[in-house]
């Protein structure tokens, strides 16, 4: 199913005129949006207009009324679509963290290695634990995701997606359920990825972390995007009066 | 995922009415029979013994046969009640509930099956069991089985208490597909989610993902059921399954019938369902505790 015409040099995701209603509630009105190999990009808004939607589509969590998403040049929005082959390609980190409750922590980052991509377990656990080091949990592996504060579940369930080796990672709202305290230790684990060249889109309302590491940073408010640049002229020269009314709340 | 709602988030600020938590778990399985033994305490299980024993001792003193020769009979008799009767009662209550335990984890993953096809049908062979008679799917079971099957030149008898098994089973696995559906469906859909975000298919979210954490919360309302369902092996009696109804009548009716027989027998019989249930129940509400805490 990969798609012979996609090159990297081409946009890795590449979303066209995407229209999604829930019922009566029109949530994604026309967006487009590309994302090229290594770049991270953050995806910022009033809660509502979209975001989470737009990059639950990306992966196929959600499916779309019209338009096209296509990742690595294969097109998300088709019925025939071959979704786990899509997902071993794309990883997603949750709000809610949403570790497997019954496994520990090593164990949520061996799973979907083994279980999913048939990989041999010795080399998945040396994997494994040289991911949790990354993410600054060494002394944890065999901690269940109950007896981990918020930021070292999330942190684990970043590890867990990056055990899939997937070329771009979807981060939504990652750090909204977290205490204060913890949310820069969940920050500092994307930030590490990102500079590793890790393709990253993240939907925050983190706006010193989308100033400090994003390199395009899309506003969207009622389901479109009202307005995108990089972080050097978005936060000062923004034009549109939505976004300048976002941005005196939040910054 | 077809079978699960989609996650929508519109936050307001506005009073909302929040959407009415169902816990069918809870709902159906709320452990009301094993709630209402438990709460016995163990003396008055001598307390009752007492009250059969002796109220028959008082109201008929009088007659010519005597409450001592009553218990003298039910004496005698023992080993052949208890060593063929209960045993037999136990023997169909483990079967039904291993049968009915098969057939209900079956019908309870094809409830939640995404395919309509299968989920439909399931469904209603779950609500048709489930609030059926017992009795009634008993006497159907017995009529429709039959009493031989011929395996090549083999000739097999069907023997009752084993179409009794078949009949009893079907109500437990009706109500064993509910707990099984009941405790899917009150994972939480994140869970889903992050096992499809992580390309495992649907079969394995659900053996690797999904049962593993909702097995325990299974436990409480299928030993409840266990203990139902026990109780309920005196049913098998109507249909001459030699259980230990059947045989304390039989015991009787070998004592002549005397009238003076029937309370300390059948008293018996329910003494020794209660002590065999009792800790059951007790176990279940016990566990059922545990599993809240934890969670």
């Amino acid at each position: 199913m990969s798609n012979s015409d996609w090159t990297p040099e081409q946009p890795l995701v590449s979303i066209r005129d995407v229209h999604k209603s829930f019922g009566e509630l029109e949530v994604l009105k026309g967006v487009t949006l590309d994302v090229r190999q290594g770049e991270v990009i953050c995806i910022i808004g009033p809660s509502g207009s979209g975001k989470s939607t737009l990059i639950r589509c990306i992966n196929a969590l959600n499916t779309i009324d019209s338009g096209s998403i296509k990742v690595e040049g294969i097109e998300v929005n088709n019925p025939e679509l071959d979704k786990l082959k899509l997902r071993k390609n794309v990883g997603m980190v949750f709000q809610q963290y949403n570790l497997f409750p019954h496994k520990t922590a090593l164990e949520n980052v061996m799973m979907a290695p083994i279980k999913v991509l048939k990989q041999a377990p010795d080399e998945v656990e040396e994997r494994a634990r040289k991911l949790i080091k990354r993410v600054n949990l060494v002394g944890k592996e065999n901690s269940y995701p109950g007896e981990l504060s918020g930021g070292q579940q999330q942190r684990v369930a970043i590890a867990r997606s990056l055990a899939m080796n997937p070329d771009v990672m979807l981060f939504d709202e990652v750090t909204a359920a977290l205490d204060p305290e913890t949310v820069n230790e969940v920050l500092l684990a994307i930030k590490d990825l990102a500079q590793d060249g890790m393709t990253c889109i993240l939907v925050t309302h983190e706006m010193g972390f989308a100033r400090e590491v994003a390199d395009h940073i899309y506003f969207t408010d009622r389901g479109v995007i009202v307005e995108h640049g990089p972080p050097s002229t978005f936060f000062t020269e923004a034009k549109d009066p939505r976004t300048q009314e976002f941005l005196s709340q939040i910054l | 995922m077809n079978a699960k709602p989609a996650l929508t988030t519109t936050n307001t600020d506005l009073a909302v009415l929040k959407p009415f938590k169902f816990s069918p778990a809870g709902q159906v399985n709320d452990l009301l029979f094993s709630r209402w033994l438990a709460e016995f305490s163990p003396r008055s299980l001598f307390l009752i013994a007492l009250i059969l024993l002796a109220w028959p001792g008082f109201a008929l003193a009088q007659s010519n046969y005597s409450f001592s020769q009553a218990l003298d009979a039910l004496w005698r008799w023992l080993p052949f009640i208890v060593g063929k009767g209960f045993v037999l009662n136990l023997v169909v209550s483990f079967m039904t509930m291993l049968v009915g335990t098969i057939a209900g984890v079956l019908l309870g993953l094809g409830q939640v099956s995404p395919a309509r096809a299968i989920a439909a049908p399931s469904w209603f062979i779950t609500q048709l069991f489930r609030n059926s008679p017992w009795l009634v799917l008993l006497f159907i079971v017995m009529l429709a089985l039959p009493f031989e099957i011929q395996i090549g030149d083999h000739i097999y008898p069907i023997p009752d208490w084993l179409k009794a098994v078949f009949g009893l089973a079907l109500p437990i696995m009706a109500n064993i597909s509910e707990i099984v559906r009941g405790a899917i469906i009150s994972v939480p859909t994140g869970q889903w989610e992050a096992a499809d975000s992580l390309a495992y298919s649907r079969n394995q979210t659900l053996w690797l993902v999904i049962l593993p954490q909702c097995f325990k919360r299974m436990i409480p309302p299928w030993m409840n059921w266990y203990a139902i369902l026990t109780m309920a092996t005196p049913l098998i009696s109507l249909l001459g399954v030699e259980e230990i109804v059947t045989l304390s009548r039989q015991a009787m009716e070998a004592e002549d019938n005397h009238p003076e027989l029937l309370v300390p027998f059948f008293g018996f019989a329910l003494i020794i369902f209660f002590a065999y249930c009792y800790p059951i129940a007790r176990y279940t509400i016990r566990l059922e505790k545990k599993f809240a805490v934890r969670q």
